[in-house]
């Protein structure tokens, strides 16, 4: 148990149009969220002298990186004394821990952290691309793949789809987890999406309707997977003493989960049914006195569905290989369930805004601000995972007192 | 172990280096190898200079039974390379050590029939200087 992650409070969020094929840069999205976070921060971008962001540029398309920090840093003029960007760590909720441990540690006061995403625009009307047939990686297809996917995409493995339906799949068989469990996820998003008017798909679904969309990748259908759009999300991490300036509850951070102590490869991890989650969900709970019977609201990644079922089971909702039974008919994971689950409507019916959209959700639903889809009662604590695979994070997060 | 007809209009090839070369043109001699620590007997995969099990360095490429078992497995049917004809990728584990798997396809097996434990063995599809190693029921 420490107290470093409770010197950080996020105190402003922000976020921009998101929507399909938008047809705004990456940057202007971006510009948009930060000041918007900044402004809820009570903070001017003087004030601003941290920077995070998660992946940077340079590590594939424009429409999945958004724009790096650097070009962030130029077109806000911010003057920093700590800025950080990657794709490696703990999922893509690692830029908020990094700003954390930014904060905690004294090099910085006040961080913007961001991830935005074009993917929509940048797919137009075509399909989903793989890696390795994406419409950029021509050289690939002709000269060969190196590096860790050589492993999967020389077997028409090419998308996290493939590799998760797999992991999927092993649970279905080691713990008898049904397709109509799975459901429940996409159903559940779909609902609270019809409370969110930010939210891209808002008609109602059943479970017909679930099981007549196309498979991608069995057991995943079309509904098992997010849904790209163009959007950026923003917040700032700032000492934990700037919470009485602010006009708004401060969100406080309780407990962060970075650990990967498995293999770090889609196909050699030793346990198939959870690969990193176990890590970072175990590890959360060891810096904190509170427990899963605490948590108010979880924000679980879905960027397939049978993600959040993995979460539901790292960070000790239920038992090991018992997620299905604990979502079956959805009722348990409703926002007027004992563990209301994605209440924006998630990456499936909110929008693949990939981590951020659920770290976003936690601090609305912990401010009381979420409107229609508000859980009742006093939320005092949520949980935020990101990632998937051999790639996890997560957060516990608090309203501060 | 037989050659196979190409399955796949296409398959993005491994660019072949010192450190993959073995792994990838095993098929030429219609063996399956793995890089295998020669202190401890670890197989190492993917290939990696040390032997992350005992620190051995003398690492050499081995062969094994070529037989496995489907951990686990999906059907996709998205035409990310543009052939929207249904296969089967398989996880499948070595018999020669616990964990040791490789992401491939199952061939020849009609796609109802692709279940987790079902016995298979490596036949190979030879694409220029790459031996892809695939796999096929194994029948009793």
């Amino acid at each position: 148990m420490t107290d470093f992650e409770r010197r950080s409070i996020i105190s402003g969020i922000g976020q921009s149009a998101v929507g399909r094929r938008l047809g705004r840069t990456g940057i202007d999205l971006t510009i948009e969220s930060a000041l918007a976070a900044v402004a809820d921060a009570g903070l001017d971008l003087t004030d601003i002298d941290g920077l995070a962001s998660y992946p940077g540029a340079g590590i594939g398309g424009e429409g999945f990186t958004g724009p790096g920090t650097p070009e962030v840093q130029d077109a806000l003029r911010l003057n920093l004394n700590w800025h950080s960007g990657g794709l490696e760590g703990a999922a893509q909720i690692a830029a908020v821990i990094n700003a954390v441990m930014a904060v905690g540690a004294g090099l910085a006061r006040h961080v913007l952290v961001y991830r935005t995403v074009t993917e929509s625009t940048e797919q137009g009307s075509g399909g989903r691309a793989g890696i390795g047939v994406g419409s950029g990686d021509a050289g690939v297809a002709t000269k060969g793949i190196g590096g860790p996917f050589q492993w999967s995409i020389p077997f028409r493995a090419y998308s996290a789809a493939n590799w998760l339906a797999m992991s999927a799949q092993r649970h279905f068989h080691e713990f008898g987890t049904t397709p109509d469990q799975l459901a429940m996820i996409a159903l559940n998003a779909r609902r609270n999406a019809g409370r969110n008017p930010n939210a891209i798909y808002r008609d109602p679904m059943t479970l017909a309707d679930y099981h007549a969309s196309r498979m991608i990748s069995s057991p995943f259908h079309l509904f098992d997977c997010d849904a790209p759009v163009d959007g950026s999300t923003a917040l700032v991490v700032s000492r934990v003493e700037h919470a009485s300036a602010l006009d708004h509850p401060a969100v406080g951070v309780e407990a962060m989960g970075t650990a990967l102590r498995g293999r770090p490869s889609w196909d050699q991890f030793d346990d198939m049914t959870t690969m990193a989650a176990r890590d970072a969900g175990a590890q959360l709970w060891t810096r904190t006195d509170l427990t899963p019977a605490d948590v108010d609201v979880a924000e679980l990644y879905d960027g397939f569905s049978f993600l959040t079922m993995v979460w539901l089971e790292a960070l000790g909702f239920c038992g090991k290989g018992e997620s299905g039974p604990f979502i079956e008919g959805g009722g348990r994971i409703a926002l007027e369930g004992e563990l209301p689950v994605n209440t924006h409507g998630g990456q499936h019916s909110a929008g693949r805004l990939h981590g951020f959209g659920h770290i976003h959700e936690a601090c609305v639903q912990l401010r009381g601000e979420g409107g229609e889809r508000q859980v009742g009662g006093s939320v005092e604590v949520a949980a935020v995972a990101n990632g998937g695979g051999p790639i996890a994070g997560a957060m516990l997060l608090t309203r501060h007192r | 172990m037989a050659e196979v007809e190409a399955d796949a209009r296409f398959r993005v090839p491994p660019a072949l280096s010192d450190e993959n070369r073995s792994f990838w043109t095993s098929g030429a001699e219609g063996t399956l190898r793995f890089l295998r620590c020669q202190a401890c007997g670890y197989y190492l995969h993917p290939p990696s200079p040390r032997c992350p099990n005992c620190g051995g360095t003398e690492l050499v490429p081995e062969g094994v039974s070529g037989r496995g078992t489907i951990h686990s497995f999906t059907v996709n049917h998205q035409a990310w390379d543009g052939d929207d004809t249904p296969y089967a990728i398989v996880l499948v584990e070595m018999p020669e050590q616990v964990g040791l798997r490789l992401t491939s396809n199952l061939v020849g097996c009609p796609l109802d029939e692709v279940h987790i434990g079902l016995p298979v063995r490596v036949v190979f599809e030879h694409r220029g200087d790459v031996w892809f190693p695939l796999f096929e029921r194994d029948e009793p």
